[in-house]
């Protein structure tokens, strides 16, 4: 394998500027390759015990938070889509295989699979963010904001889906920028012929594109289970009359199942006005005594469907889920460094600490996620 | 679950020994197909409506996911044992946080409870919930 040959390379080039026999890789304080790998390892382990205890903080608060309000747990979840929950479950797992297998293929001194690997990795955390962009934009849309800024659902005058589509707009600008400027790079360092250069443009560019793959499969999966989930969730809520006009008229319409009207006719009626002419309309307040509201456990969903209960699920959901998305920022430009040291052949059976540092860091992430996941989107 | 042989590195003398252990690929992927399943499992679990069985089995599913993780993924199986320790204390003293943070969470229920039904008992017309100060908000914030 060529890792000899690297070795040689870096080896033998170092030597000549430096005055001792420590090659480029090792630093001057360690006395081998080993002890500089044992050492940077233990320091990562002991910087994910203090991520573990961090984030314990979070989940504290929400363990609290769900003990002295089951019901509005219940409730608030229900906006959570499980199956974008699920996708992004999935991309992470593939992206925690990618990077193992990046840490061996930096053992081996695989450069082309370590550059690969660490593509895909980048590429995954990009479908991620993506994904999680369409689904904070669509509940933004919704009212489905944290603590104060919660909108009780049901009440149509207080959603504005255009607010949502142009969150995601806002959102995309960034990736849209990296993704011009990584293809003029790409463009550039293939008309210089630097494969360098091109190894590391590559999978940047290939991860900006990625980002808008996630966008456009959050949206489709999205407007498709608000037309499926619709039928569900009135189902489940306990509104036992259909709405298939409802359905097809609103794609946006998983929250008019709390809607507290009186009769499932004038709902529709609702709901069509609605849907021509958001802006316009008023709703004659229903009259709560009146009205069979869906029952979360003991409370109606009236009681739970307020600033101080749905709002603090999602004020717990936004801060869990949004450090979590930070660290995957976080993690995506680490990783964009092991490119860029990879492209170099900097990585040998000598020299891998890096990567599988990284690979620690990335893999904790994903553990976050896998408790996140049940604990937000799969509660019933 | 071996580990496959490290890289050929005959060639350079500075350093004694190979510290790498690659893991192998078959190891990786079983993993890895195992982790999706697990996924399916709790996704699949969550349609059913288990009561208070549901949250357990559901961290249960979780804790396997993320053992399997920390163990193979994160290599710790085969790490220095003082990295272990290091991790498992970590957890250990999350759940001392949790579990003793959760112990008193209802201390107070009682003095809630009362007061919520004197709120309730004062109250002259039920107003819109969304401009309705709750009990958990008014209580938490």
């Amino acid at each position: 394998m060529s890792a000899t040959e690297t070795l040689e390379h870096s080896t033998d080039e170092q030597h000549d500027d430096h005055s001792h026999d420590h090659p480029d890789w090792l630093a001057h304080h360690f006395d081998d390759a080993e002890q500089q790998f044992d050492s940077g390892k233990l320091g990562m382990w002991l910087f994910l015990v203090t991520e573990v205890l961090f984030f314990s903080g979070m989940f504290c608060a929400y363990a609290l938070l769900r003990s002295q309000s089951p019901e509005t747990f219940a409730f608030a979840s229900q906006f959570l889509n499980e199956k974008l929950g699920a996708i992004n479950t999935g991309v992470l797992l593939f992206s925690s295989l990618t990077m193992a297998w990046a840490v061996r293929a930096s053992q081996l001194s695989q450069h082309r699979t370590l550059t690969a690997t660490l593509g895909m990795t980048l590429g995954c955390a990009a479908v991620f963010l993506g994904v999680k962009a369409v689904e904070y934009t669509h509940k933004w849309g919704l009212g489905l904001l944290p603590g104060h800024l919660y909108l009780s659902q049901g009440v149509p005058t207080n959603e504005d889906h255009e607010f949502g589509e142009r969150a995601l707009i806002w959102l995309c600008v960034l990736p849209a920028i990296m993704l011009v400027g990584f293809l003029a790079w790409w463009i550039q360092a293939l008309i210089q012929k630097s494969t360098v250069q091109l190894r590391i443009a590559g999978p940047l560019l290939v991860a900006a594109i990625m980002y808008f793959a996630g966008v456009g499969l959050g949206r489709w999966i999205e407007s498709d289970s608000s037309h499926a989930g619709h039928a569900d969730h009135a189902s489940s809520a306990g509104h036992a009359t259909a709405h298939p006009a409802h359905a097809s008229a609103n794609e946006h319409g998983e929250d008019h199942d709390h809607h507290s009207s009186e009769t499932s006719s004038s709902h529709e009626h609702e709901e069509k006005s609605f849907s021509i002419a958001p802006s316009v309309v008023t709703l004659p307040q229903a009259n709560p005594e009146q009205v069979a509201l869906p029952k979360f456990g003991s409370v109606p969903s009236q009681d739970v469907n307020q600033r101080g209960r749905a709002g603090l699920f999602f004020s717990i959901y936004y801060c869990m889920t949004g450090v979590h998305a930070l660290h995957i920022i976080g993690g995506m430009v680490v990783i964009s460094w092991l490119i860029i040291k990879a492209a170099k052949l900097q990585f040998h059976s000598q020299y891998f600490g890096p990567v599988d540092n990284v690979g620690l860091y990335w893999h904790l992430v994903d553990f976050i996620w896998i408790y996140l996941f049940p604990l937000l989107y799969l509660i019933t | 679950m071996g580990h496959t042989a490290a890289s050929p590195d005959a060639a350079h003398g500075h350093h004694d020994g190979e510290f790498a252990h690659p893991a192998s690929i078959r190891m990786l992927l079983t993993v890895f197909f195992v982790l999706v399943g697990l996924t399916f499992l709790t996704v699949y679990q969550a349609s059913f409506d288990l009561g208070g069985a549901e949250i357990w089995l559901s961290l249960i599913i979780a804790t396997i996911k993320a053992s399997l993780v920390i163990l193979f993924f994160m290599h710790l199986l085969y790490d220095k044992p003082f990295n272990a320790i290091l991790f498992i204390s970590s957890l250990i003293f999350v759940t001392l946080f949790l579990g003793f943070t959760l112990l008193d969470a209802k201390a107070y229920r009682n003095q809630i409870e009362v007061r919520d039904t004197l709120e309730e008992s004062m109250k002259p017309v039920p107003k819109q919930p969304d401009v309705e100060p709750t009990r958990i908000g008014a209580t938490m914030m």
